[in-house]
């Protein structure tokens, strides 16, 4: 076991304290404080692995756990998992130290808020860390799970559950269809390994699996990264507190997904269909989301637009930059594959920035009690130090300088403009479309960027929309923002640092054969020249700061929209229908009724046995080896046929009960017959018995009458009755016919000698089969015990009497 | 003789199968009961009928009957005694408080 599946396993070990540490200090010590140690341990402890890894380096680290199903806890260390992995632990150390001040010690319950944060930060670590796509899968699952709890953290509110449960039910969807298209490349590729799938990836393009492994990961990746159409799960997911809004929708569950098509795009890259599917899906969640961020008035619907909308930008680029694997080494390849740096560098960018709003958010909500930028307004004077974190983190967003936003969005204008001029994957006629969405698509954004800073803080103060007196939040909680702010800036001023120890590593990871050939270079700068990419830039300023001001006059378009037809209210709808239909199938054969389960107990018997004796040819008729049929045997198959046609007919009760028994008498006659006394002996004791236990109850029972209960009734009941008569009877014949092995009962007839009894069938009872002698006798007391509690109980009194009634 | 026997005991089957189908818990039993019979018949069968003398030693017999199937039944009568004896005293303490035989009135509520 090696350190990084120690430190990875650190977050699910402290998640078992966290609440005995929470009972010990309840209301005394806040609870996060023990949570804060784990991702800063982690930070610190991933950061050693940089020196390594700048220079190319990577680490596997294998821990045996399944080895006979080819899973094992393979840890692999490269650029791309490092910077995902300090993403986690960095901003999760952050969260953690902005939720103690947040999230009140006396009124909330710590104990599981802490282990659901600290079960998701270990399952993402283990998601990036993973190179065995099912051990990938199942921290994927993990993190899904952890986060339904962390959306529902208060679950006593509806819309919470409701939240929760959307998450949930979509990132399942796609996790599942996932898993089914790893399934596939592990049977194309025979290897779970993600570095060996890459080595292999010719064999999985030209494979026909090709397509729908591709798709069904690209559902998976999609769901969890909030692409269009699936993105509806996360505006409702920011019912969780917004410490969690922040880890999840900044940094991290989110972020899961861009990280699979990073990680795949080795694999699949290179391919028509990956480059549409990834850049198309992208653009349109891109301009989706910014679109609708512009009409929400809660600051945190609002971010969750944007959040969707960045996460379509980062999306886009990865597609973009996958054709850089077409290209293969050259200009062209070099060229392209910058459109995945940039979305490696937008990651970080966006987790910094994202993270940032979110926490300025959650401080203005915790200080005024709204979110509505209806009735905000005016903070400036009152929260400076909120304005100014607000205000560098939107920019960046917004993509202007001194911030690190304006260098990766200046690369993704770059990356599009560049694509537009691609001659391959019919992109000569519509790459145009590349740049044009995404300069609308950021006018857009930079029009929410406006409205968080300015409808905030700038213009009146009007106190009676506030139920306390507005002030600025405590240092605590201003900590976490400031230092992600002071990042913003740092980033923009020393990109090159970052891109040389962590970005182009991670670079490496998603362009491996342009870095073997050493063409992946890059060199981060503010001023380019007049590139079209500022031409964009200037135009996106422009076009925004016009439509912002007359924003009053056309957001009227959001209301042409017909509700009906809103992604939500589909997806409503639709969980409805299937709620009912399932009802409607479960109600349609879970009838209550004892006959119909039996009918299908009884379908099913004939069904099975009938349907493996056909497929396998076991239907065989053989006479031959039949005993001979003497007069008394003809006798009492005639009598026990009268006497069970008497049981069926009669409308006595008398006459069933003394039918019946006779039945079980001539069965022991049977017995002595067929060289078994005894079996005879018993059977007439207990038929005795049984016959008296019988005229006890029955004497009690109410007397049989003449009914008939018509046709279809009777006439089910004497097929199902017939059909299971016919089935047995076709199947004892072919047992008889059939010997596959010779009896292992001679074994038996050294009983004398092994044990000393003469009786073999004694002896097996009592000895070779002590045991289950035993335990049938167990049987037999727990009948009479059941048997004299029915007698005893009396239902009389209590409730569940007058239920019945 | 085997031949023979799986025919009855298929017709035993038909006749049990039918009588648990039924509406009235007294002829569910009845039904239970010669299922019951017709399994212990099918076990024997299933072993080889009349294949040597009583697997008892000390009897100068060449052959014996297969012992096994029989000590399965043994095993099998008795547990059957068991649950009959169950279902029995069931339905007499279901009609005492329930005051029905009748299996589609002792049907439960729609959500249950």
């Amino acid at each position: 076991m090696s350190w990084l599946h120690i430190l990875i396993f650190t977050p699910f070990i402290v998640a078992l304290v966290v609440p005995l540490l929470y009972k010990q200090f309840v209301h005394r010590i806040h609870t996060g404080w023990f949570a804060l140690g784990v991702p800063i341990l982690i930070f610190l402890y991933l950061l050693s692995y940089i020196p390594a890894i700048s220079q190319g380096n990577t680490l596997i680290f294998t821990l045996a756990w399944i080895p006979s199903l080819d899973i094992n806890l393979v840890f692999y260390v490269d650029g791309l998992s490092v910077t995902f992995g300090l993403i986690i632990t960095g901003i999760g150390a952050l969260v953690t130290l902005y939720s103690i001040f947040y999230l009140s010690k006396e009124h909330e319950a710590l104990n599981n808020f802490y282990v659901y944060l600290l079960l998701f930060m270990g399952s993402m670590l283990g998601l990036v860390f993973s190179d065995n796509i099912f051990v990938l899968y199942a921290f994927w699952e993990l993190t899904t799970i952890a986060s339904f709890l962390l959306i529902a953290f208060w679950f006593e509110r509806e819309k919470s559950r409701y939240g929760a449960l959307k998450s949930l039910v979509i990132t399942i969807l796609g996790g599942l269809s996932m898993l089914a298209g790893f399934i596939m490349l592990a049977m194309v590729t025979d290897t779970h390994s993600i570095r060996a799938m890459v080595a292999s990836a010719d064999l999985i393009t030209a494979h026909y699996l090709f397509i729908p492994a591709m798709a069904l990961i690209l559902l998976g990746a999609f769901t969890k990264s909030a692409q269009f159409p699936f993105s509806i799960w996360l505006p409702d997911a920011m019912e969780a507190p917004t410490p969690i809004s922040a880890y999840l929708h900044s940094a991290t569950m989110v972020k899961a997904g861009i990280y699979l098509v990073a990680r795949l795009t080795p694999i699949f890259g290179g391919t028509w269909e990956w480059f549409w599917i990834i850049s198309v899906t992208g653009l349109i969640t891109l301009l989706y989301g910014s679109y609708n961020a512009v009409r929400q008035t809660d600051l945190k619907a609002l971010l969750a637009y944007s959040t969707i909308s960045q996460l379509g930008l980062i999306m886009s680029l990865l597609g973009m930059g996958s054709v850089a694997i077409y290209y293969g080494t050259g200009n062209e390849g070099a060229l392209y594959a910058l459109a995945s740096f940039a979305a490696i560098f937008h990651t970080v960018n966006h987790a910094v920035f994202k993270c940032c709003l979110f926490m300025v958010v959650g401080i203005i909500d915790h200080e005024t009690g709204t979110r509505d930028v209806r009735r905000l307004g005016g903070l400036m004077q009152l929260m400076p130090v909120s304005f100014t974190l607000m205000a560098v983190g939107s920019f960046s967003m917004a993509g202007l300088p001194p911030l690190n936003g304006f260098l990766s969005k200046e690369m993704f204008f770059e990356a599009a403009v560049n694509a537009a001029q691609m001659s391959i994957f019919s992109m000569e006629s519509i790459g145009v479309l590349f740049p044009i969405v995404a300069w609308l698509a950021s006018v857009f954004t930079f029009i929410y960027c406006l409205i968080l800073v300015i409808k905030t803080f700038c213009g009146r103060y009007k106190s009676e929309n506030f139920d306390r007196p507005v002030r600025e939040a405590s240092v605590g909680m201003l900590i976490a923002p400031l230092v992600l702010a002071g990042l913003v800036i740092l980033m923009f001023f020393f990109p090159n640092t970052l891109s040389q120890y962590l970005l182009h590593p991670a670079w490496v990871a998603i362009q491996p054969a342009l870095a073997q050939a050493g063409e992946l270079n890059v060199n981060i700068a503010f001023w380019h020249g007049f590139t079209p990419a500022l031409g964009i830039t200037i135009a996106v300023i422009a076009l925004g700061i016009i439509l912002y001001v007359y924003l009053p006059k056309w957001s009227k378009i959001y209301n042409y929209y017909p509700r009906a037809y809103t992604l939500n209210n589909i997806y409503d709808q639709l969980l409805k229908r299937l709620e009912n239909g399932s009802r409607w199938l479960t109600n349609a054969y879970m009838t209550g009724s004892v006959r119909h389960y039996l009918i299908y107990v009884f379908s099913f018997t004939i069904i099975i046995i009938g349907a493996s004796l056909w497929l396998f040819d076991g239907v065989a008729f053989d006479f031959s080896r039949d005993a001979p049929v003497t007069v008394y045997e003809v006798v009492l198959t005639v009598a026990i046929l009268l006497a069970a046609l008497t049981v069926l007919f009669s409308n006595s009760r008398l006459v069933s009960l003394v039918a019946n028994c006779t039945v079980g008498f001539l069965v022991s006659l049977f017995f002595v017959l067929f060289r078994a006394p005894d079996l005879a002996l018993t059977q007439l004791v207990v038929e005795t018995i049984s016959t008296v236990l019988f005229l006890l109850c029955f004497y009690h029972l109410p007397k049989l009458k003449k009914e008939f209960a018509g046709v279809k009734f009777e006439l089910t009941n004497a097929l199902v009755a017939l059909g299971v008569g016919a089935t047995v009877t076709i199947m004892a014949l072919s047992v008889q016919s059939t010997r596959l092995f010779p009896s292992i009962s001679s074994y038996f007839e050294n009983s004398y000698e092994l044990i000393g009894a003469k009786n073999i069938v004694n002896a097996i009872l009592v000895d070779f089969r002590g045991f289950d002698t035993m335990l049938e006798i167990l049987v037999l007391f727990m009948a009479g015990l059941g048997v004299y509690a029915l007698i005893k109980l009396r239902l009389s009194g209590g409730k569940e009497n007058e239920e019945i009634k | 003789m085997e031949t023979l026997m799986s025919i009855l005991v298929g017709l035993l089957f038909a006749i049990g199968t039918y009588l648990i189908l039924s509406k009235r818990i007294l002829r569910i039993i009845l039904g239970t009961s010669i299922i019951g019979y017709a399994v212990n018949l099918l076990i024997l069968t299933m072993g080889g009928l009349k294949t040597g003398a009583p697997p008892i030693l000390g009897q100068e017999a060449l052959s014996f009957t297969d012992p096994l199937p029989q000590a399965l039944l043994l095993t099998a009568i008795v547990i059957n005694f068991a649950t009959t004896a169950l279902i029995l005293v069931l339905s007499y303490r279901a009609y005492q408080e329930l005051g029905t035989d009748d299996m589609e009135e002792l049907r439960g509520k729609e959500d249950e």
